[in-house]
Order: C-alpha cells, then sequence, then structure tokens
C-alpha cells in the first residue's frame, strides 16, 4: 500500500513499464478552483481499477482528462507506449475512439434505437459498411443481453437497459480500456445488479477498466486496487483488502470511514 | 359568377401564376431551412463574435419588414452595382428572412439537446463536424419542426410580396387581370382559395412528415 501519492516521484513512475496506460502529473483548474492537482496512475491490462471518493473529489474530471473531454492543463497520458499530443485534432479524434466511456446518465442517442446507438459510430466514425456495422453491432447488444430490444429506442428502455446498451456502444469500437463514471448512480436498486453483472463479465474477459463507484461490495471483491480521490488528488491506494485492513489496524483512515458511511447508506455489508 | 370567364381567363393566367409561386416557394423554404439551420448552430456553437454576427443576422432580418428587404435587394443593390432579376432577388429575400426565423426555432431546439450528447458522440471519436451532423441537427430538427412548419406556412404567404418587385407570381397574376376586367371579387377569392390549398397541402405533408420521423421521446411523450 502506498499512501499519500506525491507527484512525480520515483514511486509515481515505477511499477510495472508495460502499463497500458499511464497517468504522470495531470492537473486541471477550473474556474480558479483546482479540480486535479498532480494525479497520477497506472493501469495495466485487464486491470479493474476503483476511483472512490466524496463528490467533488474530481473522479468524473479525471476520467473526463484521461479520455480528453476535458483538456488538462498540465500532465501527459501515455496510452499503449505513446504519448498523447493534445494539440492535432486528428490525434485527440483517434485517441478518444480508443478508450470507451460509460457515463453516469447513459448519454444514449435519443433519436436512435438501441441498435443504431450502437451502430452509429461504426459506420460514420470507422466507415464500416451498413451490413458489416449491423452484424457487429447486433454482436455486442447480444453481449450484453439485449439483442431482442434491438428495435427500441432510449425513451423504451429502463435504465439498467440504457446503461448496458452503452456499454455495448462503447466496446463496439474495440477501445483498449473502459472509464466507467459511476454507471450505475443514476440506476434505481433493483436495477444495479444487471449492469454490475455485465461489468463483471467483462472483468472476467480481461477487459481493461477504470471505474468510479459507490459500489463497495463490487469494489471490493472485483478490483485489483482503489484509488482514493478527494479534492483533487488521489490521497490513498491500495489493494482493497490490504487498503481497509492496515486502516483497521492502524485505526487512522479516511478510506475506510467513506468506505463505512457510503456501505451504510447502501446496505452493503462491509466486514 | 360567370362560370366562362372563369374557366377561359382566371384559371389559366391564375395557374400560370402558381406555377412561379411554386418556384419561389420551394427554393426559398429549402434554402431557408438550410440557412436557419446553419445560424442556429453558429448562435449556439461558435466562438463568440461568430454567434454574435449570426444574431445580428436573425435581428435584422426579423427586424425589418420583409417588403422593405425586397426593395432594398431589388431596387437597392442596383446603385453598388449588383444588379438581381425580379425572381432572384425575392428569392433571395424569401430565403434570408426565413433563415433567420428557422434560426430562432432550431436554437430553441437546440438549447434542449442535453450537453451529454455530445461528450457521447465525442468520447466515440466523432469530429464537431461529424457530431453536429449525425447526432445534434437530426434531434435538433425534430424539436424544431413544428416551428419550422408554421414557418413554411408563413413564406407561402408572404411570396405573394414577390409581385411587388415584379416576380409576377399568382397574387400577381390576380392582381393584373383583376385590373384589367374588374372582377376583384370572383378572381381574388380565387386567389385566396388557391393559397388555402396550397397551405391545406403543405399542413398535410407536415403532418406526415412529422409522424415519419417520430421518434418515442420526442415532444408527444
Amino acid at each position: 500500500m502506498r499512501r499519500g501519492h506525491k507527484g512525480l516521484g520515483t514511486q509515481g513512475i515505477r511499477m510495472h513499464n508495460n502499463a497500458l496506460l499511464r497517468v504522470d502529473g495531470l492537473s486541471k483548474e477550473l474556474g480558479g478552483q483546482h479540480i486535479l492537482k498532480d494525479v497520477s496512475l497506472e493501469l495495466g491490462k485487464g486491470d479493474l481499477k476503483v476511483l472512490i471518493g466524496p463528490s467533488g473529489g474530481g473522479k468524473s474530471t479525471l476520467l473526463q482528462c484521461i479520455n480528453l473531454l476535458i483538456f488538462p492543463d498540465s500532465g501527459s497520458i501515455i496510452l499503449g507506449g505513446r504519448e498523447i499530443s493534445f494539440r492535432r485534432k486528428k490525434d485527440v479524434l483517434a485517441f478518444r475512439q480508443q478508450i470507451g466511456m460509460i457515463f453516469q446518465d447513459f448519454n444514449l442517442f435519443d433519436h436512435l434505437t438501441a441498435l443504431g446507438n450502437v451502430q452509429i459510430a461504426l459506420r460514420k466514425v470507422k466507415k464500416l459498411s451498413t451490413s458489416e456495422a449491423r452484424k457487429r453491432a447486433e454482436r455486442e447488444l447480444e453481449r450484453v443481453g439485449l439483442l431482442s430490444m434491438a428495435h427500441l429506442y432510449p425513451a423504451e428502455l429502463s435504465g439498467g437497459q440504457k446503461q448496458r446498451v452503452s456499454i455495448a456502444r462503447a466496446l463496439a469500437m474495440d477501445p483498449l480500456l473502459l472509464l466507467l463514471d459511476e454507471p450505475t448512480s443514476a440506476l434505481d436498486p433493483e436495477l444495479i445488479g444487471e449492469v454490475l453483472a455485465v461489468i463483471r463479465d467483462l472483468g472476467r474477459q480481461n477487459i481493461t477498466m477504470l471505474m468510479a463507484t459507490h459500489q463497495m461490495g463490487f469494489a471490493r471483491t472485483l478490483a485489483k486496487e482503489i484509488l482514493f480521490m478527494e479534492q483533487g488528488r488521489i490521497v490513498e491506494q491500495g489493494i482493497p483488502s490490504e487498503l481497509l485492513e492496515a486502516q483497521r489496524l492502524s485505526g487512522r483512515s479516511r478510506t475506510l470511514d467513506f468506505c463505512s458511511k457510503i456501505s451504510e447508506i447502501y446496505g452493503e455489508d462491509l466486514a | 359568377m360567370d362560370a366562362a370567364f372563369i374557366l377561359n381567363k382566371v384559371l389559366p393566367s391564375l395557374n400560370e401564376g402558381l406555377l412561379v409561386t411554386l418556384l419561389l416557394i420551394i427554393p426559398s423554404a429549402s434554402l431557408g431551412l438550410l440557412l436557419g439551420t446553419l445560424v442556429g448552430l453558429l448562435r449556439s456553437f461558435a466562438p463568440f463574435w461568430i454567434a454574435k454576427l449570426a444574431a445580428g443576422y436573425a435581428t435584422m432580418f426579423r427586424g425589418t419588414p420583409l417588403l422593405v428587404q425586397l426593395f432594398i435587394l431589388y431596387f437597392g443593390l442596383p446603385n453598388i452595382g449588383i444588379y438581381l432579376q425580379p425572381y432572384s432577388a425575392a428569392v433571395l429575400g424569401f430565403t434570408l428572412c426565413s433563415g433567420a426565423y428557422h434560426s430562432e426555432y432550431i436554437r430553441g431546439a437546440l438549447l434542449s439537446i442535453k450537453r451529454g450528447q455530445i461528450l457521447a458522440a465525442q468520447s466515440l471519436g466523432f469530429s464537431t463536424a461529424k457530431t453536429m451532423l449525425h447526432i445534434i441537427v437530426p434531434q435538433a430538427l425534430r424539436r424544431a419542426l413544428p416551428g419550422c412548419g408554421n414557418e413554411l406556412i408563413y413564406l407561402i404567404k408572404y411570396s405573394s410580396l414577390a409581385y411587388i418587385i415584379t416576380c409576377i407570381e399568382l397574387t400577381g397574376e390576380g392582381k393584373i387581370l383583376a385590373s384589367r376586367t374588374f372582377r376583384f371579387t370572383e378572381v381574388f377569392l380565387l386567389v385566396g382559395a388557391y393559397y388555402l390549398v396550397l397551405v391545406s397541402l403543405a399542413t398535410i405533408g407536415l403532418q406526415k412528415l412529422e409522424k415519419r420521423l417520430y421518434v418515442p421521446g420526442f415532444g408527444r411523450g
């Protein structure tokens, strides 16, 4: 367990050199406020890492910066060994294609059916033919168990189904990794399970994921590492069991306190 | 009513005028919608000064009478060496005017589209232009359709102003015939009926279009 991560010291760059994604010293200021302060992290292929922490702690901004939906003020993003240049628009567009993004409120395209949502980027961005795109889109919908609903519009789907379509939409682009921004936070409690089941399956299929979530039970059992974010920094990080156990023993613990509070709200048992 | 007069004199000239009216409406309506969509997008998404410029255009053309605009285009522009045919001046005037109104409907529709739609498109690698073309505009047009349809119906009726700058369309033909024969009542009742039919057809067409483009979650629940 490392604690009090401080910038670009040797610690930040250490670990495996063959990391799929390496984020170094990312900072972002918005309206005079430091939203992100010198955030670094690494994801190896097939890793599932979980971002937790209070709202406003910078989790969403971090995810959107990694996908360049928000341009960081400083820092670097290295994907598959190549540093991403933020300046050339073409590079940025190509880069975004390689990273799938799942949003808290789904953001399905409201004017397209489930199939249309999965197809459109294949057609217009990847330039696949209509039949190829359709085949691929159907395969992805099948993967999330929604092929039978391909013809329905977002307004006709439940929240959980919408989120599963959005996962299919992201996966259809063959991304190198998925960023999930609280994918279950906008769902009714009884719908959370189906989305988590899909994410669990993706984990089994070795899909690399970085996920912001409040689902502590999920994080504990499946995450390779928990990153605790507060006030724009990753303040604590580690393997879930070790992180929580060490804090239980030392008695000084932001992560554990936070997790207990969250678990209480969601009625999960953290023991 | 004099049936022979109507059949032999009125209907043939009104039909000729109808053709010109259609030739005025069809390009003006399509170009106007295109212009309005473009201006609406600029007003909503372009950098500050370009958005201001686009808004200035809309203010100018919504804030002055169409007739004055037509006079400037037809009688005013020759002073700076630009000579327009009556027909071109009319189409240009109608396009600019209806574009200004469309831009307002489109802008309103764009305001109602959530930012998440743009984020989602960007995250899939859509460029700004492709995001607009494939994601934003199809949604905005659906939302703006009732307003834009209304503008089309106005256009059908204000196309009658073209005859004042000597582009003789339906109203113009009627006016000429009526002045020559002094049978104002019959002629203008018929001219009115022609417009009524045109507007009714447009209304039916718009309803069909609305039904065709219907997507659950847009408008009618």
